[in-house]
């Protein structure tokens, strides 16, 4: 790791805001992936050495979510975005850098000192049909956070509290005697976000809350949601694949490519004027349903494995506008006019618009 | 919230208004309903109820008492079972054994004792085994390669090797007096802990597919502790394969116990279990007297018989694979 | 004649519980070279309909009625030895999951090479020869060595490009690809979507795109069908589709997607959720969700009636053609 750079990085970032309620400095994530210390052992010229490979899935990410807002970040698969959500909810130990909420660092602390975030910052899952206990009923899954942070409350307490979460996403009270696999998708993904509200926290992170369920119900969970921040004043951090929830639900997005930023800007100088070579790529091919419009920028090869990181600009491989500096020099975040900061050499030098 | 059809609950619901009771989560689930389909299933539940109850029951089934020295008649010895014309007396079904103890009494209360062991020694291989197994999986990492090297350890000792020698230096340090007395306690511990890697490493094994699904990482995000995670969490989401094993863990446990009592290490000839039935009466087989051995020897394959055809029967239906998808 | 022709198709699924119908009179016809898309959210029976065409159903389903003419023939009623000939060699289906068609254990050339070997009679170069024309079809680079590699070797892109080779291989007349890039990145997605239909168009070849995106099946088809619990509630021109849904379900449909909405704004969301195959509600299925419900919704199921060049299930539809046709008649 390059420390000249982190701080460059951090540098950049504080410009932004003091204020803002997440802070992510300088998050890098490796993941082992050379297996026991027996597999590590290879010989080699004669020698046996110990070799370790590691999974970059994460290198140097530097993010301010704001109090309010709805930080949408987007990427392909690999682009280390889950990784990202995971490691602010504590779920990953970062290899390097430091996570702070409201400026009090969080990263380095254990599960008792952690307890207390734990209640301000809630996360919901992708996949509706693994996020619930099977074992248990949605009375039990949805009681046991609000008995926990509530230690003081009696029983009925706990059952008003579960109740009224349950009412407002919109699903029966009565049905707590059931078992998750009683429900459908959609109505599953409702509860583990009541699970979430229940504990009344302040930030959310939702890791691709609606990639798994059907499109009439997308729009229930997003309007859920966006009925959520609006009634308890929550911030998000919303990880998605998808652009077009990004286009109508964030506020800010962040493009990831292979662990980095590549841009980061509000949603609609985004949409209106992406910058970076790879955001262009991206929205040009979202599935839209007019029929007259521009056909998709191709981009040349395929992602690199994260195993083997490209040197320079981790896009220089794929990018049409990459010339010599971009293979050497890994580009730091710059402010553009519009409000946004983009990490590419050639919108630095005027070589794209 | 200002729409209205959002703050009503959704007016689709999945089953009726109520919710199904347990009977009833019974009645509609996939186990009862290959349960109903499965001849091989309902017969092995039916005669293992049969030993259960052979088992429970046994002084009130037992014509005699086995252990009550004033009911045997030494005169009484070796007779045939009851259906023989020539030497069967109508008062021992099932003839007697070499020391005039009725056999039918007598496997009575060793198909109780030859259970009770089995039963008792799973219980001890399944609380040491799970502990471990959900330890080494949830903590993985160092924990779970000391753990698990400890299992290959233990396995790599055959059971019976350990248990005999473990008994053997028992009965030779301690006289065989006190080792009769304690027979019972020590067979449950020697096969408890003889035989625990199989749990652990099937609790392992799905502690580390549980692991990886979302509602764990819920249930962290939350903020619970990591044995709360581990016993109230993960633990009931593994039960499937608990089950299927302990049938078959019952089965071996009770062989391995016929097998040690066979080998004059198991229960004393007072106390006779299944094995020690079976051992004691193979000095007689070749002078005619066959029953002392046989019959005790059919009930205990019909029994470890049905318990496996029970466990195939569990591993077919709780096979995620095969009904999950 | 159509190339491809579903008259009542009838699919029901033997449970526990009793017989229910996974599809309920399906129609419609395919023409050499088109592209149809199947549309509809899970458990909607796209999928099904889709296997059922080439009569793969797997038990407990089976089909029940209707007749499936493929060139005039009724796959319905083939045995499986005649379908052997049509699957993977005139029909041929591409899956949402790569190694579903892939096996891991051989090498993708040894996969083709015995493919093509099974269906026609070819030297073993031969094949060879055309297993790697049809990779560099699918612009997979450097075929030659590709060809020698396994599928774990590939990326999930790359892949998919193979199994649409695979699929192109016996120069087949029509693909039915299930929800063939839903596993895939938005990019890759526009690539692979873009490749099937050059494909399609350079081969002449049929396609049947089953998804429940209506983005793409906006950008790719020609004509479109919309299924809802195992009917089929409208069909016809996808612009005219896209443009003009008729049935209210299709238009909640597009209008839930968040670009038919102001961002910031809560989407048009269709309350409810479908229902499952054992609890169809009686009359028009869509009626508990539907805004515009009437009466006679709740009890009688809606025919099909004819809007421009569309075909539309809705008992409000039909009523507003006939008074158009009697307002006119005044």
């Amino acid at each position: 790791m390059n420390a000249h750079t982190l701080t460059e990085a951090a540098s950049v970032a504080d410009e932004t805001g003091t204020d803002s309620l997440v802070q992510i400095r300088g998050l890098y994530k490796q993941f082992n992936i050379s297996g026991d210390f027996l597999d590590q052992l290879k010989f080699k010229g004669g020698k046996i050495v110990r070799e370790q490979s590691f999974v970059h899935a994460i290198n140097g990410v530097n993010l301010d979510i704001q109090q309010g807002e709805a930080l949408c970040v987007v990427g392909e698969s690999g682009c280390g975005k889950s990784t990202v959500a995971r490691t602010v909810m504590g779920l990953i130990t970062p290899t390097a850098g430091s996570i702070s909420y409201r400026g009090k660092r969080i990263d380095d602390l254990d599960d008792k000192q952690l307890l207390p975030y734990r209640k301000k910052m809630q996360m919901i899952f992708q996949n509706p049909y693994a996020s619930l206990n099977p074992r248990m009923t949605i009375a039990q899954t949805l009681e046991e956070p609000v008995r926990l942070h509530n230690p003081g409350w009696n029983a009925q307490q706990v059952r008003d509290k579960v109740h009224e979460v349950m009412f407002s996403v919109g699903i029966d009270p009565s049905w707590g005697e059931r078992f998750a696999h009683e429900f459908s998708g959609g109505q599953r993904q409702r509860i583990s976000i009541a699970r979430a509200l229940a504990v009344d926290p302040e930030f959310i992170v939702a890791d691709e809350p609606i990639s798994a369920l059907d499109v009439s119900i997308q729009a229930q969970v997003l309007n859920l949601l966006m009925d959520a921040q609006e009634k308890r004043n929550l911030t998000y951090l919303f990880i998605t694949h998808d652009l077009s929830v990004v286009e109508h639900f964030g506020t800010r997005v962040a493009v990831m490519y292979l662990g980095s930023l590549c841009e980061l800007a509000p949603t609609k100088a985004l949409f209106d004027r992406p910058r970076h070579p790879y955001t262009q790529a991206l929205l040009s091919a979202i599935p839209r349903l007019e029929d007259d419009r521009p056909p998709h920028i191709k981009l040349q090869g395929e992602v690199p494995t994260p195993v083997n990181l490209p040197s320079g600009c981790v896009f220089h491989g794929r990018c049409p506008y990459a010339n010599e500096r971009c293979k050497r020099e890994i580009p730091r975040l710059i402010a553009t006019d519009d409000g946004g900061q983009v990490a590419c050499h050639a919108v630095e030098e005027g070589r794209i618009n | 919230m200002t729409d209205s059809n959002q703050t009503t609950p959704e007016s689709f619901t999945p089953e009726a208004d109520k919710a199904p009771t347990l009977w009833e989560r019974f009645r509609d689930s996939h186990i009862w309903h290959s349960f109903k389909r499965d001849r091989i299933a309902q017969l092995s539940l039916t005669v293992f109820m049969g030993y259960v109850i052979m088992a429970l029951f046994a002084p009130m089934i037992a014509p005699f008492d086995p252990y009550d020295p004033t009911q045997i008649d030494i005169m009484n010895s070796e007779l045939p079972p009851s259906w023989d014309e020539d030497y069967g007396d109508p008062q021992f079904w099932l003839g007697t054994d070499a020391q005039g103890r009725d056999l039918w009494s007598t496997i009575l209360y060793g198909t109780r004792i030859s259970l009770t062991i089995g039963v008792c020694a799973v219980l001890l291989q399944a609380t040491i085994g799970i502990i471990i197994g959900l330890i080494a999986g949830y903590r993985g990492g160092r924990v779970d390669s000391i753990l698990m090297r400890c299992a290959d350890v233990q396995l790599s000792f055959s059971t019976m090797m350990v248990a005999i020698v473990v008994l053997a230096v028992f009965q030779a340090s301690f006289g065989t007096e006190l080792y009769q007395d304690l027979a019972m306690l020590m067979l449950v511990l020697v096969i408890g802990i003889a035989e625990w890697p199989q749990y652990a490493r099937t609790i392992r094994a799905s502690v580390l597919a549980e692991k990886k699904k979302e509602y764990v990482d819920a249930a962290r995000v939350m903020g619970l502790g990591q044995i709360r995670i581990m016993f109230r969490h993960i633990l009931p989401n593994t039960l499937s394969p608990i089950l299927v094993i302990s049938t078959v863990q019952v089965a071996n446990a009770i062989i391995s116990e016929a097998s040690l009592s066979f080998l004059g290490l198991g229960m004393p000839v007072s106390q006779p279990s299944l094995g020690s039935l079976i051992s004691s009466g193979f000095e007689y087989i070749f002078s005619g007297t066959w029953w002392i051995t046989v019959i005790p020897g059919v009930v205990l394959v019909c029994l470890v018989l049905v318990m496996n055809l029970m466990g195939d029967w569990l591993r077919d239906v709780l096979n995620p694979k095969l009904y999950k998808g | 004649m159509a190339l491809l022709e579903v008259r009542n198709l009838e699919v029901s699924f033997g449970l526990r519980s009793g017989a229910v119908k996974a599809l309920r009179n399906i129609n419609f016809t395919l023409d050499r070279g088109e592209r149809l898309g199947l549309v509809g959210e899970s458990g909607a029976g796209k999928s099904v309909l889709g296997f059922s065409i080439l009569n793969l159903i797997a038990k407990p389903g089976r089909i029940t009625g209707g007749e499936i003419l493929f060139e005039g023939q009724n796959l319905a009623r083939m045995s499986a030895r005649e379908l052997r000939t049509i699957r993977g060699n005139r029909i041929s289906m591409i899956f949402q999951d790569p190694m579903m068609t892939l096996n891991p254990v051989l090498t993708i050339g040894q996969q083709m090479v015995e493919c093509l070997l099974a269906h026609r009679k070819i030297s073993r170069e031969n094949a060879k020869t055309i297993a790697i024309q049809k990779l560099k079809q699918v612009q997979i680079p450097s075929p030659e060595t590709r060809i020698d590699q396994y599928p774990h070797e590939l990326s999930g892109g790359m892949r998919q490009r193979v199994v649409i080779a695979i699929g192109l291989l016996m120069d087949p007349d029509i693909i039915i690809a299930d929800e063939p890039t839903t596993a895939l990145d938005v990019t890759i997605q526009a690539e692979i979507m873009e490749l099937m239909v050059e494909l399609c168009e350079r081969n002449n070849v049929a396609l049947i795109l089953i998804t429940h995106d209506l983005g793409v099946v906006s950008q790719v088809t020609q004509k479109a069908i919309v299924m809802y619990a195992g009917r089929v509630i409208e069909q016809g021109p996808t612009r005219e589709i896209i443009n003009d849904a008729q049935h209210p379900y299709t238009q909640g449909l597009m209008n839930a997607l968040p670009q038919m909405a102001i961002p910031g704004q809560r989407l048009n969301q269709i309350r409810g959720s479908m229902p499952t195959l054992q609890k169809i509600p009686t009359g028009c299925a869509f009626n508990p969700r539907c805004d515009y419900v009437m009466d006679v919704c709740k009890h009688q199921l809606p025919g099909y009636t004819r809007s421009g060049n569309c075909q539309v299930a809705c008992h409000m539809v039909a009523e507003m053609k006939r008074d158009e046709v009697s307002s006119e008649e005044v």
